[in-house]
């Protein structure tokens, strides 16, 4: 794991996690965007890179995705960004997300390499579950990068342990059975589920998919790591601009800190 | 090359030499783990096969004919040509043999929402038929640019009461239908059953949409045994995601002398770059659950795949295909638009047989082959599905209006 990523979970607080589609609506403004998030109260941002067939993503992500791409995104180009972004911020953890094949394509070898000089601190495959992703989880390791996996709600006791056992870094919990977008889902079990998954990994725990409001990010906040917020701040952006998205960013940063007025 | 050993592929991770494998969301891993387990089990279970085997013959109609092409034979000039008639099955088509047995394996799994992708329409019917049949919900997801081009079977599955689903995303074809399954599956988990239509997917997809396709081969090797007394020279079939190729190919891998040649889908000839020939001009990729030949560019993205056969429009191939293909066992070859427009009005003329536009892609390289072994040699071609769906789209290419007087 990254010193980045061990400062940020040092810290008492809860992180607040934004993701944001590298090259939505094009490079240079999704640069502009990603610049002031950690001025906006980010403790991670999720960088994400676009692929033609987004299997776990809703129609919002999906479409910042096919935004991107004919703003010339692309895997390399987001590793682009990463690296511009490292030229004002050193502290501030990159975990990129996407789909396997643009990494695959490039090279598992090759993409590390590009990953460290651009400053990435880890990464999430929604398409490689442990059974896959042993090449690539070894070539990332050798470097102190995380290849994060995910735990959901139909990853049962039995399955837990053999999923959390080589995460690194952080546990993602996804927090329903669904795209990303999707409706948001009622309280109560998200509580059980990541003190389950805290308990099997020992690691830090943070919750996304249907988060939305700065509500909901404050109950998530109160019984996991951290808070991952995605479609709201793509969609925000898409539709109000990079303003709009910022501002709504801090609102949900403040939630998740406790520090809302 | 040694035999090959059909026992052993996939391995326990479900792989065919580098190829397959399970490339899926967490969430869906523990429900295709409990599948694979579930079809271990049914695969050895007597009581299930006779179940499948008494559907197979009284409701599918098999053993499907093997039937010598006389008059084909005869234009072709030269190897004696068999068609494995599987376009004479309930539905019209190879894909309800694998239909009957994932719906069986589901109903035995107690779900009883089934979902299905489809291009051509061919498996969306099969499905809908065997949920019908079994008392099923069915939910198809279908490309909408496919909606428009197989506007009979989009009818025949609201008939058969199934739920049509149309996918605007992406290229509006097979694989956008196969990413919106797969998001139905990852939202509605618990109690729906995938039925995925050709030979991918994750593991264990490929090999079980094989293995109930391959009663197509082991047919066929019994009957042009008791025919010609003899092993065919080779045996061909179209590709789209491979389904109908292996079943005919599974029982032939093993007998060396016996050439496996699957023909892709050349769209409007290879180096146009518009074909949906994942072998001839892909490279290896991940992509719907399984590391096989893609069609992607420079980026790693998915290209868009063309052709005029809405059932082989697809950027993939199974992964068993890439393996056969790397280890040189079977052979890929392509036919392009205009070769299978001008076989399937051949056929029709020379053998009173409309095929499916996907079979009229194996026609002319069967045809090429005959020449070229000469009239001691003896082909078998998949005959995989009847062209009654195509004819809007015939028409079309031909210039003719048959919708006069309609919506259109
Ligand atoms: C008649 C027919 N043949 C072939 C195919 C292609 O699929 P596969 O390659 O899996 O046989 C289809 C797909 O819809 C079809 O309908």
């Amino acid at each position: 794991m990254t010193t980045r990523l061990q400062n940020t979970f040092a810290k008492p607080r809860p992180a607040f996690v934004a993701y944001i589609m590298g090259g939505d609506p094009d490079l240079a403004a999704s640069q502009t965007v990603m610049n002031a998030l950690p001025g906006a109260g980010v403790d991670i941002i999720e960088l994400g890179f676009p692929f033609t067939d987004p299997m776990a993503d809703g129609p919002t992500i999906e479409e910042a995705g096919i935004r991107a791409r004919k703003a010339g995104s692309s895997l390399r180009a987001v590793l682009g960004m990463a690296k511009a972004f490292r030229k004002t911020n050193t502290s501030t953890p990159i975990i990129l997300m996407g789909y396997t094949n643009p990494v695959y394509h490039m090279g598992y070898a090759t993409f590390v390499e590009a990953a460290v000089q651009a400053g990435i601190d880890g990464m999430i495959l929604v398409d490689l579950p442990p059974e896959e992703d042993g090449e690539l989880r070894a070539l990332m390791d050798a470097q102190g990068l995380s290849l994060i996996r995910l735990a959901t709600p139909t990853t049962d006791a039995e399955r837990l342990p053999k999923v959390v056992s080589g995460s690194s870094g952080f546990v993602y919990y996804v927090s329903m059975t669904g795209v990303t977008g999707s409706a948001l889902s009622s309280g109560g079990s998200v509580t059980e589920q990541v003190a389950r998954v805290k308990e099997a990994s020992g690691l830090p725990v943070v919750v996304g998919f249907g988060v939305k409001t700065p509500e909901r990010a404050a109950e998530i906040a109160s019984v996991a790591d951290g808070v991952v917020v995605g479609s709201a701040i793509v969609e925000t952006l898409h539709e109000n601009g990079a303003d709009a998205a910022l501002s709504l960013v801090k609102t949900l940063a403040d939630a998740t800190h406790g520090t809302a007025d | 090359m040694g035999k090959i050993d059909n026992q052993i592929f996939p391995d326990e991770r479900g792989r065919f030499g580098e190829f397959g494998g399970r490339f899926v969301a967490e969430t869906l891993m523990p429900p295709i783990l409990s599948l694979e387990k579930a079809y271990a089990e049914a695969k050895v279970d007597p009581a299930f096969q006779a179940e499948l085997a008494d559907f197979m013959e009284h409701y599918v109609g098999r053993p499907s004919p093997l039937y010598f092409a006389e008059r084909l034979t005869e234009e072709a000039g030269g190897a004696k040509i068999y068609f494995k008639r599987d376009e004479l099955n309930h539905t019209g088509a190879h894909k309800i043999n694998n239909c009957m047995g994932q719906l069986l394996l589901a109903k035995r799994m107690g779900k009883k929402r089934i979902i299905a992708e489809t291009g051509a329409g061919q498996h969306g019917v099969a499905t809908a038929t065997v949920a019908a049949r079994l008392g099923m919900e069915c939910i198809v997801y279908m490309g909408a640019v496919d909606i428009v081009r197989q506007k009979p079977n989009v009818f025949r599955m609201r008939l058969l009461g199934a739920e049509v689903r149309a996918v605007h995303s992406g290229t509006a074809t097979l694989k956008d239908a196969m990413n919106e399954a797969l998001r139905d599956w990852v939202t509605n988990v618990a109690d729906t059953f995938y039925c995925i239509g050709t030979v991918a997917g994750p593991h264990p997809y490929p090999a079980m949409v094989r293995d109930f396709q391959a009663v197509i081969g082991h047919e066929a090797k019994e009957q042009i045994m008791e025919r010609e007394d003899r092993l065919p020279d080779a045996v061909v079939a179209c590709i789209g995601g491979g389904s109908n190729a292996m079943g005919l190919f599974h029982a032939f891998v093993p007998d060396e002398s016996v050439r496996l040649i699957g023909v892709e889908a050349a769209g409007k000839g290879v180096k146009s770059g518009l074909h949906a020939a994942s072998l001839t001009g892909g490279k290896p990729g991940i992509l719907h659950g399984n590391r096989t030949y893609l069609l992607q560019d420079e980026e790693g993205q998915i290209a868009d795949a063309h052709s005029i056969s809405a059932g082989l429009d697809y950027p993939g191939i199974g992964p068993e295909h890439a393996y056969l293909h790397d280890i040189g066992r079977a052979e890929y070859v392509s036919a392009t638009d205009d070769e299978a427009l001008e076989w399937f009005q051949r056929c029709a003329k020379l053998e009173g047989i409309l095929p499916a536009l996907e079979p009229s892609h194996a026609i002319p390289r069967t045809v090429e082959l005959a020449q070229e072994l000469g009239e001691d040699g003896l082909i078998i071609m998949n005959m995989c599905g009847r062209g009654d769906k195509d004819v809007f789209t015939i028409a079309d290419a031909l210039g003719e209006d048959i919708a006069a007087g309609t919506e259109g």
